[in-house]
């Protein structure tokens, strides 16, 4: 194909810069519940977002990414000119680009998963015709937005009921913490390997069947339940803090349940999130290896690798400062509510990732703290700002698309 | 850029709740001082006990507003935000009444008789012991919230408040018996400081009922 390497190169610049803005900006909003709640530092949440995003990106990015890459266009109707496609995607990464960066300017709640999936449809529809998008496929996308939120929601409700029958509403919360802690600690970890080995692993060249799956899932939820409950043994009452607020100790039971969630957020980010970024950047290099987007080849571990590299260059830079500044304004989510919140949105995160559905980080942790406050688990939620939040995609879908067109032509005209 | 998820929410009002009781707390227990003060003929010292009595009722006042302006209605709350809101109402009383109380003792420089003089004043401090129940009782705010208003706490908060009930009654006995050693003495005072007696007892034993009346809002927080 011809100008193939410049088309590489640019969608490398601009895949990574996209997963410099995820890395700098949106993991943010995974880790805020875990900072907020002063289950970890600033420096710790640096470095566990670094190694989950990026652990996350790599073992059970590679669904998303497939789905971004070539399931919302059917590339069989692209016919002779497999460089639509190219300009297309290339459209798509620079207008979810500049639409995050001007909405996040503005203060806009915006979604980069709305903006990729928005502006894809936008050039497909313009560029190639309406046929060329599986409508199909992009119904059960969008109707993931609606759902992951709402599911989200139930779990949380669910996990933080029984946090409160098993443990807070107890006369001897304590011990009880000390008891059942270890299990959600299994049940979270073993729920993301079992997902990320069904789904994730096949990418990295490891191939195991579901006894196998299950067996190591189990082992590695008890492993790290046995480590958590080191830790949980180790803390000793506050005697002098518990007379002001006397579930101190108990929250900092909680808080060693959430640096485990805080990971499994940001494994559960990284798995969905690395796709709007190299999703595009994938389908592009393909073309211009093959001179087509062939439906079998899986995407390959270096963009994957690529991916989490710029999420984590990403969070090195700017991620300091935009996570300090989150976790100073939450302040009223004790490691009990957020814990519930993480694991449900967590569970839901990479469960989509393994079914290869984008969907909105964003939006299914929002979803999961309402499930803890319908448990009446939060003193005060602005429902002003959870309302803007669900309906910045209304905007955000058309405006990726708009963008998404205009920079077609342009890119059309200037190689075509 | 603005973080959403911390935007999402709202400003807790129980630290706030709780500083408010304990300001209006504060104004019922100087109102004891005040009487001791009063009865000493150490008017110096009363009207001392007054200033801070209004200080804090003013600091009360401030609270109240700025705890009603992080209220806006798009807030979702465990809890009724109009059952809060009269909760936050029936704590502010108690340093009004303090205050109305202390306003007409001043200024009239008011005498207890010599013969009411002990029981007006286990009287007054039983009921700024209904304000003591009542904060001990908003105290537990925070561990309420913390529980989801269930379970062993509200059992816990439950007991307290039927604690500021007996209380409460205590207060009501010992008004009707004060009243009492009044009427058998009324006819030898000047009338005029009967009637403003008897104006400050019935002002004296509201601060015990908006003490009983907090333990009622709170158990409708529990009843939720």
């Amino acid at each position: 194909m011809e100008n193939a390497l410049i088309y590489m190169a640019l969608a490398a610049v601009f895949g990574l810069f996209m997963a410099w803005g995820i890395g700098a900006n949106d993991v943010a909003n995974a880790m805020a519940t875990s900072i907020g709640s002063r289950a970890i530092t600033v420096k710790q949440a640096l470095l566990v977002a670094g190694i989950f995003e990026f652990s996350g990106a790599v073992l059970a990015g590679g669904e998303v990414t497939s789905t971004i890459r070539k399931g919302i266009i059917d590339a069989s109707s692209l016919g002779p000119t497999p460089e639509l496609l190219v300009y297309g995607m290339l459209a798509a990464l620079l207008s979810a680009g500049l639409w995050l960066l001007i909405a996040s300017q503005r203060g806009w709640p915006v979604s980069t998963t709305h903006s990729i999936v928005g502006a894809i449809i936008g050039f497909a529809i313009v560029g190639i015709g309406v046929d060329s998008v599986q409508w199909g496929k992009v119904a059960s996308i969008v109707g993931s937005w609606v759902a992951s939120p709402l599911i989200a929601g139930i779990f949380a409700f669910l996990i933080f009921n029984s946090v409160q029958w098993l443990i807070l509403s107890r006369p001897d919360p304590l011990e009880r913490a000390r008891r059942y802690v270890p299990f959600y600690i299994f049940l979270a970890v073993f729920m993301l390997s079992l997902v990320t080995m069904f789904k994730g692993l096949k990418h990295v060249g490891l191939e195991l069947d579901v006894l196998e799956c299950y067996i190591i899932a189990v082992a590695c939820g008890i492993v790290v339940a046995v480590i958590g409950r080191f830790f949980i043994m180790r803390i000793q009452p506050n005697r002098k803090a518990e007379k002001r607020f006397s579930y101190f100790t108990v929250e900092r039971v909680f808080a060693v349940l959430m640096v485990v969630t805080a990971c499994a957020m940001a494994f559960a980010h990284g798995s969905n999130d690395v796709a709007n970024a190299i999703g595009p950047v994938a389908a592009v290099i393909s073309i211009a290896q093959e001179g087509a987007l062939t439906q079998e080849s899986p995407v390959s571990i270096w963009i994957l690798l690529f991916g989490g590299l710029g999420i984590v260059i990403g969070l090195a830079t700017f991620g300091r400062h935009v996570i300090a500044t989150v976790g100073s304004k939450i302040t009223h989510l004790t490691p009990s509510r957020g814990f519930a919140a993480e694991l449900a949105a967590a569970t839901t995160i990479v469960v989509a990732s393994g079914t290869g559905i984008p969907i909105s980080t964003t939006h299914t942790l929002v979803g999961a703290v309402l499930g803890v406050g319908m448990a009446r688990g939060i003193s005060a939620i602005d429902l002003g700002v959870v309302g803007r939040i669900f309906l910045s995609w209304f905007i955000t879908i058309p405006a990726g698309a708009i963008l998404a067109i205009i920079f077609f032509y342009i890119l059309k005209l200037s190689f075509g | 850029m603005p973080n959403y998820i911390s935007k999402m929410f709202g400003a807790s009002p129980v630290a706030p709740m709780q500083e408010h009781m304990e300001t209006c707390f504060k104004a019922a227990r100087e109102l004891v001082a005040l009487f001791e003060h009063a009865i000493d003929g150490e008017w110096d010292k009363a009207v001392e006990s007054r200033q801070r009595i209004v200080e804090l009722e003013q600091e009360a006042d401030e609270l109240k507003k700025q705890i009603r302006g992080q209220l806006p209605k798009s807030l979702f709350m465990p809890v009724p935000r109009e059952d809060l809101l009269n909760l936050l109402w029936a704590q502010d009383q108690i340093a009004n009444k303090a205050r109305d109380v202390s306003g007409l003792v001043i200024g009239r420089r008011m005498k207890i008789p010599i013969r009411l003089r002990q029981d007006f004043l286990n009287y007054v401090s039983r009921n700024a012991d209904a304000a003591k129940k009542a904060r001990k009782s908003v105290r537990e705010l925070d561990e309420l919230y913390e529980t989801g208003f269930r379970g062993a706490e509200a059992d816990f908060v439950e007991a307290l408040v039927e604690e500021l009930d007996q209380i409460e009654n205590d207060t009501d006995e010992m008004q009707a018996k004060v009243r009492e050693e009044l009427f058998a003495i009324e006819k030898d005072l000047p009338p005029v400081d009967v009637m403003f007696l008897y104006r400050v007892i019935e002002l004296t034993g509201e601060v015990g009922d908006m003490a009983e009346r907090i333990g009622r809002r709170l158990e409708l927080l529990l009843s939720h």
